[in-house]
């Protein structure tokens, strides 16, 4: 990969976040409802207090001003504090980020590890094996994580006890314990979907006149299925776990709040309810953030496997 | 060396069983050249396959297929890997599609070599740097760090070739080598090959629909038609004496660069490939000029005629019939128009080497 390569990919993904966080920013304002009543609630304020708190919150100041003083807020780390509880916005966002990113990663596991490993089957053993996979990936493709929620805590946490049904419990297992559930739920559409994909790449390479020749040399069945067939069919295959994985800090939304986990999803959901503009627009940028990070990873991982996609661009 | 007996290869297509080849019997002695030429679908590259096992999925195979003795049917998975990887190596027509491109073409010269015989990297690379300059590739050290994309596809041809020569194979199995490369690479390709299987005694199975070439490099040609051959003999003899009225007819189609002509001469209808052939009589019957009532019925064997074999019932008759018109019209005398087609690439191997 060329050193010229990776700087255009980052350069890449910093105008996009530049770009977003603009959006993001001026979109939170344009909406109707000016973020004071907030504060004031259902009382009517004075002409001079409502000036007066609008000038505490630097509303009084032009858009682009107040954009900039955010930007370079948050480029030190300060995203200012929240309306409605007074704290620091980093610390309330910091204190769920880690609790995010843990379910995200054992979700992303759970994706890579039975995705793959289904779609592998199904496409090396025809018959039976790939007709099983088959109707799983149609039925879980087809359930939403709160459905799978319900069902999953209806099961392993009612009937049989082995899981918490909301909450994390203390200490690293406990963490852990917890978040079996929620990352399973998340990764169940992901999980069907990169079994489907997987399964035809990996049957669409083994197909492959190249295949052929590495079969026709007298490698043995598991150096050609490594080295020839999966790694034809990993660009496809990236491309999919890098999309879902971005995806999934959109579901952690729904996940987070089904299952009382406190992690940013549910800080999202609570500050939009709660109008706390300034929490508001920090997750929404972390959240953008991270799926530019995967997009950027993904395209990274994509030409590291496929050669010819370094030097596109470079010669003809 | 190889013997091919009573073959019958059969496919599945769309759910129907399609016969390509059909009572194919073929051998190659150990260091000899066979040509396999015929037009498309006359079950050349199923041979091939067949040769390897490497024929699709679902298909049928009966006859025998012997190498040095063994039936290659009977081989189990290590001893079939064994023998693709010592005894036969095959070079396919499109090295872009049968280079896998995700790897440096050193990695691709010296895997099975890595793989199948623990040869260590040093050592492999040394060696993938010698077949490159063997094959008359400049600049070998920074070709093997380059990836298939980068290079051209007669370079690619010949990285193929290097690959099989690597593995130092008892056989080798060409189908089509030259076929989806300009002409003008065409000939250099195919010197290389000539030359670096006659320095090691390596034989070769050549498969292609080029009378001319197969003539040019083989000591032996088999001329296939509806999946079986029709006439196998010396090359030299085949060129001045075919007996077949189809292998007569290939050489009469072929256009001399010497002599403009209006009209190219061609044999009438098309190939037929063994599932559309009749199945009783002779499948040449329906485009032959010398064809009779009773070649209709009854499926003609591959006798001994003239030092070689020919399937036809009347080549008896059409040899009398030849020798009493010596101009005869079914078979234009070419011999000029043959040589010249096939000597630029005889030559070339020289210039080769000594390009910059």
């Amino acid at each position: 990969m060329t050193p010229r390569y990776v700087l255009l990919r980052l350069g890449g993904l910093v105008t996009t976040l530049l770009l977003s966080s603009m959006l993001i920013f001026s979109s939170l304002y344009l909406a109707p409802g000016s973020p004071e009543n907030v504060i004031f609630g259902n009382r009517t304020p004075s002409p001079a207090a409502r000036a007066a708190v609008r000038h505490q919150l630097h509303l009084d100041r032009p858009l682009p001003v107040r954009y900039w003083d955010w930007l370079t807020g948050v480029l030190h780390g300060d995203f200012g504090r929240s309306m409605v509880t007074d704290q620091s916005v980093s610390s309330r966002v910091g204190s769920g980020l880690g609790t995010t990113l843990s379910l995200v990663a054992v979700a992303a596991v759970l994706i890579a590890v039975l995705g793959l490993a289904l779609g592998i089957a199904a496409a090396l053993k025809p018959g039976f094996v790939d007709a099983a996979v088959n109707l799983f990936t149609s039925v879980s493709v087809a359930i939403p994580p709160f459905v799978a929620a319900s069902i999953l805590v209806s099961i392993f946490s009612i009937k049989l006890g082995w899981f918490p049904a909301t909450g994390l419990p203390d200490g690293f297992w406990g963490h852990l314990r917890g978040l079996v559930m929620p990352a399973f739920s998340l990764a169940l559409i992901s999980c069907g979907y990169l079994a489907r994909v997987t399964r035809n790449a990996l049957r669409e390479q083994l197909a492959k006149e190249h295949v052929q020749t590495a079969v026709g040399r007298g490698l043995p069945r598991r150096v050609v299925i490594r080295r020839h067939a999966l790694r034809g069919a990993l660009p496809p295959i990236i491309t999919v776990i890098g999309l879902q994985i971005a995806g999934l800090f959109a579901a952690t939304l729904i996940v987070e709040t089904a299952f009382g986990i406190p992690g940013i999803g549910r800080l999202t959901v609570q500050s939009v309810s709660q109008k706390d503009f300034p929490v508001v627009q920090a997750v929404a940028l972390l959240l953008v953030a991270a799926f530019v990070v995967a997009n950027t990873v993904t395209d990274l991982l994509q030409a590291a496997v496929d050669p010819r996609l370094r030097t596109a661009g470079r010669t003809a | 060396m190889l013997e091919l007996n009573d073959l019958d290869v059969a496919l599945r297509v769309g759910g129907r069983m399609r016969r390509v080849l059909s009572g194919l019997s073929l051998s190659v002695a150990a260091g000899e050249a066979v040509g396999l030429v015929g037009e498309s679908g006359s079950g050349k590259s199923m041979t091939v396959r067949a040769v390897t096992r490497l024929l699709p999925e679902g298909a049928a195979v009966s006859g025998r297929i012997r190498f040095d003795g063994r039936d290659v049917a009977a081989m189990d998975a290590p001893a079939l890997r064994r023998y693709r990887d010592r005894d036969v190596g095959m070079i396919f027509q499109d090295p872009r599609a049968h280079i896998d491109p995700t790897y440096r073409i050193g990695s691709f010269l010296t895997e099975a070599l890595r793989v199948n015989r623990g040869v260590g990297p040093a050592a492999a690379r040394r060696q993938a740097t010698e077949l490159l300059a063997a094959v008359g590739i400049d600049d070998p050290e920074r070709r093997v760090r380059q990836y298939p994309h980068e290079v051209s596809g007669g370079m690619l041809q010949r990285v193929m070739i290097a690959s099989v020569l690597a593995a130092e194979p008892r056989l080798i199995l060409a189908d089509e080598p030259t076929t989806a490369l300009d002409v003008t690479i065409q000939a250099e390709v195919v010197a290389i090959l000539d030359r670096l299987r006659r320095d090691r005694g390596i034989g070769m199975l050549f498969i292609t629909h080029d009378l001319d070439l197969a003539l040019a490099i083989c000591d032996r040609v088999a001329v296939m038609y509806a999946g079986s051959i029709v006439e196998i003999r010396s090359a030299r003899d085949l060129h001045r004496s075919a007996c077949h009225p189809y292998t007569v007819g290939l050489l009469g189609s072929r256009p001399s660069i010497q002599a403009r002509v209006d009209k190219l001469v061609a044999i009438p209808g098309r190939p037929v490939s063994a599932f559309e052939a009749p199945p009783d009589g002779c499948a040449f019957t329906d485009r032959c000029a010398h064809a009779e009532p009773d070649c209709l019925h009854g499926r003609p064997a591959l006798e001994p005629f003239n030092d070689g074999l020919v399937r036809c019932r009347r080549v008896a008759d059409l040899a009398v019939l030849a020798e009493s018109r010596p101009e005869s019209p079914a078979a234009p005398p070419s011999e000029p128009a043959a040589k010249s087609v096939v000597e630029p690439p005889a030559e070339s191997p020289a210039e080769e080497g000594t390009q910059p």
